[in-house]
């Protein structure tokens, strides 16, 4: 039987209270908000923070508001179930909605929050095993050992980004607000990640993540979509996450990310270029798709054969720019998510 | 026991007061502390579903869940889904077609559908799939379960008419 190792606990009712805590010894400390990644991890022993400071009676992390200018306010600890139910978010920003629809199960959805998918552990084959498992290989860079077993020439763990929310908040061009007892700082979604498997947050271990905040989006269009194996449980192993805005079905502004291809979301700015000023046409559509293609570098790391999962981006990014042209990918969308989204 | 919690939560309608570890997840203190052994413990990883409670109506992985976050809450256990002696038409449906074979998804299985027909009182095929797809079977196929929550909303429906049973509120 799995067991959670023995850690103390703090259940801080407030922002104020969960950063002073967190200022107290933060290398010892681990935030806990909706629990699915980061038990999971501390039962395989992955992580072993000696205090765990739980978010849940937190209240003020879990509302949603307007923001200033048309913006809106995501609170960290707003459940992945929360954003799937909230009509609006179907409505207006489609592409954020179908990607916390499709993150793991209902039950899981029930519990994750935005935030946590926000900091998501990267993943890997070598890592997310049992303690006897990594032990029998000798362990590897992110965890007890030495060496990436996904390229062992490799000075850097290639462990894979494998959230779902943050390519789509990386397209819509989102902020997250980082607060700690010295003060708070609104960091863009692009640079707060690292292209590093073990170091892949630019968060420091004493900053909550309090909030996301999405910009006035009135006008674009955005579209998220995932590869897996089965239609629910499974992490990303390759993902394309668009925003465009369209004037007169002229591209005006445009910003394609990917996902679970490195060990960051990644944004595309020579796809996105590409599409400025063009009418999406199967050519352009195509030209975009490519440009995304190279800089997809999907390792060997998780489910599915690398190759094949990057000459997968090509068809996501087309799948997702086909949809914001309006064409019908309800088909596709079913036989490749096996959800309606 | 220095790092322990009071935790008052109600399970199944009554309510626990307990002094509890904070290491110890729901799953473990509903088997362990209050014996309440119809939950089943499976991956542990939130990999299968066999340890769903319903949490204030909603279904979760109690093996994910820390029992000291649980204060305050509702939780339903499938030990709470019966009315006395007689069984949830989600249960009489699923031993009656086939849809609980080695049974051990099924405690999971059948809660998670009761919070769906809770909210949803006639949902479709896609609906009952969407709703069940944490849950893993490696018995039936699913279609045996997918058909007897189909039945049970028949026998649900029947007995609304009949006025036997509150109508479900969304």
């Amino acid at each position: 039987m799995l067991r959670l190792p023995s850690f103390k606990y703090y259940a801080p009712a407030s922002v104020e209270e969960a950063v002073d805590i967190l200022g107290q010894s933060p290398e010892t400390m681990m935030i806990v908000a909706g629990g699915t990644d980061v038990l999971p991890n501390m039962k395989r022993g992955q992580w072993k923070p000696k205090t765990l400071v739980g978010l849940r009676g937190i209240r003020e992390l879990a509302v949603m508001m307007p923001g200033p200018g048309g913006s809106r306010i995501i609170g960290a600890g707003t459940t992945l179930s929360t954003l799937v139910g909230d009509e609006l978010l179907q409505k207006n920003v489609r592409g954020l909605w179908q990607a916390a629809a499709q993150v793991a199960t209902p039950h899981l959805r029930n519990m994750a929050t935005i935030g946590g998918n926000l900091c998501l552990d990267t993943r890997c084959t070598y890592y997310d095993q049992s303690e006897e498992w990594r032990k029998a290989i000798g362990y590897c860079m992110k965890k007890d050992g030495s060496t990436c077993w996904v390229a062992t020439s490799s000075k850097r763990c290639l462990a894979v980004s494998s959230t779902d929310t943050a390519p789509m908040l990386l397209a819509l061009g989102a902020k997250v607000t980082l607060v700690s007892a010295s003060g708070s700082r609104d960091v863009a979604v692009d640079d707060f990640y690292n292209n590093d498997g073990m170091s892949y947050l630019t968060k420091r271990a004493d900053e909550l993540l309090t909030s996301v905040s999405l910009p006035n989006l009135r006008g674009w269009t955005t579209s998220y979509w995932k590869l897996r194996r089965r239609g629910s449980f499974d992490f990303p192993v390759g993902a394309a996450a668009i925003a465009l805005k369209l004037d007169g079905g002229v591209v005006e502004h445009a910003r394609i990310a990917l996902g679970a291809v490195a060990s960051r979301p990644l944004l595309s700015e020579k796809a996105s270029a590409l599409l400025i000023g063009q009418k999406l046409t199967d050519e352009a559509i195509a030209a975009a798709a490519a440009a995304a293609y190279d800089i997809a570098k999907p390792m060997d790391n998780t489910d599915f054969e690398l190759v094949w999962r990057k000459k997968m981006v090509k068809s996501l990014v087309t799948s997702a720019l086909r949809e914001a042209r309006g064409d019908d990918m309800r088909a596709k969308r079913l036989s490749l998510a096996r959800q309606i989204l | 026991m220095s790092n322990s919690f009071r935790l008052s939560l109600s399970v199944n309608g009554e309510p626990i007061d307990a002094l509890v570890d904070p290491a110890k997840t729901l799953l473990e203190v509903l088997r362990e502390d209050l014996q309440l052994t119809g939950t089943k413990h499976g991956c542990e990883l939130g990999e299968c579903g066999a340890c769903a409670v319903l949490v204030d109506g909603q279904p979760v992985l109690s093996c994910l869940a820390l029992a000291v976050e649980c204060g305050g809450r509702s939780v339903t256990t499938i030990e709470g889904i019966a009315a006395g002696d007689e069984l949830h038409p989600l249960q009489d449906a699923m031993a009656d077609l086939g849809g609980s074979q080695c049974g051990y998804c099924s405690p999971g299985i059948i809660v998670t559908a009761k919070a769906l027909l809770d909210r949803e009182p006639n949902p479709t095929r896609e609906q009952i799939k969407e709703a069940l797809s944490g849950n893993l079977c490696r018995c039936t196929g699913y279609l045996q379960i997918v058909e007897a929550v189909e039945s049970a909303v028949q026998k649900l429906q029947t007995k609304v008419a009949a006025g036997l049973q509150p109508r479900a509120t969304k």
